[in-house]
């Protein structure tokens, strides 16, 4: 029983992580929050929703396919509502993508109504057998793609020269500027990337939970943030290992406390406070921005 | 003895940025602390007004241990200072700013602000007013009063943060490189100011690169060195000595 | 006309509740917690006159100190933090209480909470409470206490330094803030005369935000102009009112590009007060 349950949190965890990794990356390199980040993700759920109902592609076509639409929607944000801010309002960049949000949210109501839709089983629902226990099929594969996302992504930030820019962005901006990286375009391509894993994490949500609605995107927003913090603000590896974390006690929340209580989401909540009470730095450290 | 600095240490993540420091000032004196960049100058200043912990050692006020006391008890105590990048409220004006200097001699709190009565400015405010607009035309700021601080030329500005830290009474005034930045006809001018408030009775502690202004107006000078205190005399003895010139212009070659 | 009356009703409390954000923004402290706070007040207010049949006003008032006494103790851990994390914290507790409300079937859970009654001046009490805010905000600028509360939002160490105790500043306005959301929120229960968790969420709060930085943060008529344009326009301009939100979403991010310090700033009240003084 413990077992199941620690596999769930886990599969639950893994999309968490995909969340808060952009969430970490954005603030590692860039020091600022990324509110309308969950509308991202909120975006990819209902990208890949239509991509499969309309063109009926499978979900292995149609993820990497709005991965690519999020990238790109994170880039738009960047290039319209934080490359123009200028630099002497802190609060700025937050304020302008709460903004964001508030946008991509309305609008999302009034092209996919405000109810929830459901995902098509584009996934056989079966059950598999790992041993003596049960795990469905659906949430097997949703953790193997957040896995093999998280690796391809951990590959780029620590070999590829784009990944060596982000880091040295992270450091600092004017000394990356001096040593040759292209800042612009470096932040440029990390809302990119960041987004691309939000869109993700979006469809594999739309997969399992079998149903989207506009306001998804805060309740995840909500949720990358606490594991943010749980593994520190800006530590993107932190943010892999937070989000399973936070997957695995909220399932186990839900099966060792009381039912008549909803008390998942006060859960994470009361985890975030806690943290930031008591250990702001996150469990692995943050970045000083 | 006005302020007493006992084998003070401060360490930033195993780093030693001072180590062993003992200096004391003497009441009414002009006491000078120079030495070359990264000496640990602005780290001893920060530990005496509180912006950090001490790591070792003990920091006295008159009979006062200060270790481990808020800035703002320090500075209701009476140690008043300035930075070394001016660093006033920027949204407001020059006179609120040396108002806001009053505000630990001073006692209204938010129910009394709301519920004063006749109509009209407390007497307490106009006190206020006035007291800071003494200080302002003290530095000989007056014509400025109602402007935006931020919006003033660096040399007025450093004047009025003088004048706010003069407002808030203090015995002694901590002054980080007063004159950076200022043209020598601007130096001059402060090298007077220092000595009129030196000559009001308050102790003066300063740090300065500006060794024509140091020389001319300290009574005593400590040099600070890698975190070490080396010399301590008066302008002429540490002008003469060997050890002062090797840190500022490096060992001489053979 | 009725509908003018109602509207102009919102459009007070939207001004409240802009000035609840004003209160802890001046020390430099963004609360996205204010319709939390309002939720507070709202319950504990509506419980007042429906459980214990205590009259309107006091009930307001109780409302505004219980939110008031919560924003105090959460201000304690809130004052340790800055900056992103102060404003996690305060999404944070705008939510818990929110999820709270769902699970307290005294005040009816998530089905919300009828039967409240309704008071048909609350047009007049709206705005008493404007023109006191008003009055405290503009004894409070030129006073030491705000002085002190404006130091601390333009630099927390140069304040420190210069004698005072930022901590209890600080305090004190998160404080006043959740007192002032708080008897917002009563007033709104006593006027919608139904009340629900969904009501206090953290959009909620995000709007009141947008309310204060539209009107400009520099001064407290920011908060208030912010507040009056945002509520009246989308009710004339029914192209506005279907696009409403996505309009402030937009208004947002321009302001932030071409105008952070928002429309009305220090230099517009010198000039409006010069008008008037004819001179």
């Amino acid at each position: 029983m413990f077992i199941q349950q620690l596999i769930n949190g886990l599969m639950l965890g893994s999309t968490y992580s995909l969340v808060a990794i952009g969430y970490a990356l954005i603030f590692g390199v860039l020091g600022l929050l990324h509110f309308a980040h969950g509308e991202v993700l909120m975006v990819g759920a209902f990208m890949g929703l239509y991509i499969i109902l309309w063109t009926g592609l499978p979900l292995y076509i149609a993820l990497p396919l709005t991965m690519v639409v999020t990238g790109i929607l994170g880039m738009i944000i960047q290039f319209l509502a934080i490359r123009p801010l200028k630099k002497n309002f802190h609060l700025a960049p937050l304020l302008s993508t709460i903004g964001v949000t508030i946008i991509l949210q309305n609008l999302a109501v009034k092209i996919f109504g405000g109810y929830g839709t459901r995902f098509p089983d584009t996934i056989a629902m079966d059950n598999i057998m790992l041993g003596p226990y049960m795990v469905s099929s659906v949430k097997l594969i949703i953790m193997g793609i957040s896995l093999l996302l998280m690796v391809i992504f951990y590959l780029i930030i620590k070999k590829t020269k784009l990944g060596k820019a982000m880091r040295a962005l992270a450091e600092s901006h004017l000394t990356a500027g001096f040593l040759g990286v292209n800042v612009e375009r470096t932040v440029f391509l990390t809302f990119g990337i960041a987004s691309a894993l939000a869109g993700a994490a979006g469809v594999m949500i739309g997969v399992s939970y079998s149903a989207i609605s506009p306001f998804i995107g805060l309740t995840f927003a909500l949720k990358g943030l606490v594991v943010m913090l749980l593994g520190g603000m800006g530590n993107v590896v932190g943010a892999m290992i937070g989000g399973l974390i936070l997957g695995v006690a909220e399932v186990l929340s839900i099966t060792l406390l009381p039912t008549e209580v909803n008390l998942q989401d006060i859960f994470s909540f009361g985890i975030m406070i806690i943290i930031l009470i008591f250990k702001p730095t996150g469990l692995f450290g943050s970045k000083q921005n | 003895m006005i302020l007493e600095i006992r084998e003070v240490g401060k360490v930033f993540g195993g780093f030693c940025a001072l180590q062993n420091v003992s200096i004391r000032v003497e009441e009414g004196k002009i006491h000078a602390i120079i030495g070359p960049n990264g000496a640990g100058k602005t780290t001893l200043f920060n530990l005496i007004s509180g912006m950090f912990d001490i790591s070792h050692g003990e920091i006295h006020y008159r009979d006062k241990r200060l270790n481990g006391l808020r800035p703002d008890i320090r500075a209701e105590l009476g140690i008043g200072r300035t930075f070394q990048i001016v660093r006033l409220f920027p949204s407001m004006t020059v006179l609120e700013n040396v108002m806001v200097g009053r505000h630990c001699r001073t006692h209204s709190g938010l129910l009394k602000t709301f519920f004063h009565f006749p109509l009209g400015e407390s007497s307490e405010e106009k006190q206020i007013r006035n007291n800071a607009m003494q200080w302002l035309e003290f530095v000989g700021m007056t014509h400025r009063a109602q402007q935006v601080a931020a919006n003033l030329p660096h040399p007025e500005q450093r004047r009025v943060e003088i004048a706010r830290a003069l407002a808030l009474d203090p015995d002694l005034l901590l002054l980080d490189e007063p004159a950076a930045g200022m043209n020598p006809k601007e130096t001059m001018d402060l090298d007077a100011l220092i000595v009129k408030i030196n000559g009001m009775g308050k102790t003066i502690l300063l740090i300065e690169h500006n060794m024509n202004l140091v020389m001319g107006i300290s009574e005593i000078i400590s040099v600070l060195n890698f975190g070490e205190k080396i010399v301590e005399g008066t302008p002429a003895e540490v002008k003469e000595n060997p050890a002062v010139i090797e840190a500022y212009l490096g060992k001489k070659r053979n | 006309m009725e509908y003018i009356l109602s509207v102009a009703t919102v459009a007070g409390i939207n001004i409240i509740m802009a000035l609840s954000f004003y209160a802890p923004f001046m020390t430099g402290q963004v609360s996205l917690a204010q319709a939390g706070f309002a939720a507070i007040g709202a319950y504990s207010a509506a419980v007042c006159t429906v459980k214990f049949g205590i009259p309107y006003i006091p009930a307001v008032i109780i409302g505004g100190v219980v939110a008031g006494v919560v924003g105090f103790i959460l201000g304690i851990p809130a004052l340790r933090i800055k900056g992103i994390y102060l404003l996690l914290l305060t999404l944070g507790f705008g939510e818990i209480v929110r999820v709270i409300f769902i699970n307290i079937e005294y005040v009816g859970g998530a089905a919300g909470f009828p039967g409240i009654p309704y008071q048909e001046n609350t047009f007049f009490y709206a705005y008493g409470l404007v023109l006191i805010l008003i009055v405290c905000f503009e004894r409070l600028r030129n006073s030491r206490m705000g002085r002190a509360m404006r130091a601390v939002g333009d630099d927390e160490t140069a304040a420190e330094i210069n004698g005072i105790n930022i901590t209890a500043v600080k305090l004190k306005a998160f404080a006043a803030g959740a007192f002032i959301a708080g008897m917002g929120g009563g007033i709104l229960a006593h006027f919608q005369e139904f009340i629900e968790p969904l009501m206090f969420g953290v959009m909620h709060s995000v709007e009141y935000i947008v309310f204060a930085i539209f009107g400009g943060v520099q001064v407290f008529w920011g908060p208030i102009f912010g507040a009056i344009v945002l509520s009246f326009v989308p009710e004339f301009f029914r192209f506005v009112q279907a696009w409403r939100h996505e309009i402030y979403g937009a208004l947002l991010i321009v302001m932030m590009i071409i105008k952070p310090e928002g429309v009305i700033t220090n230099d517009s009240v010198r000039f409006i007060k010069k008008i008037f003084r004819g001179s």
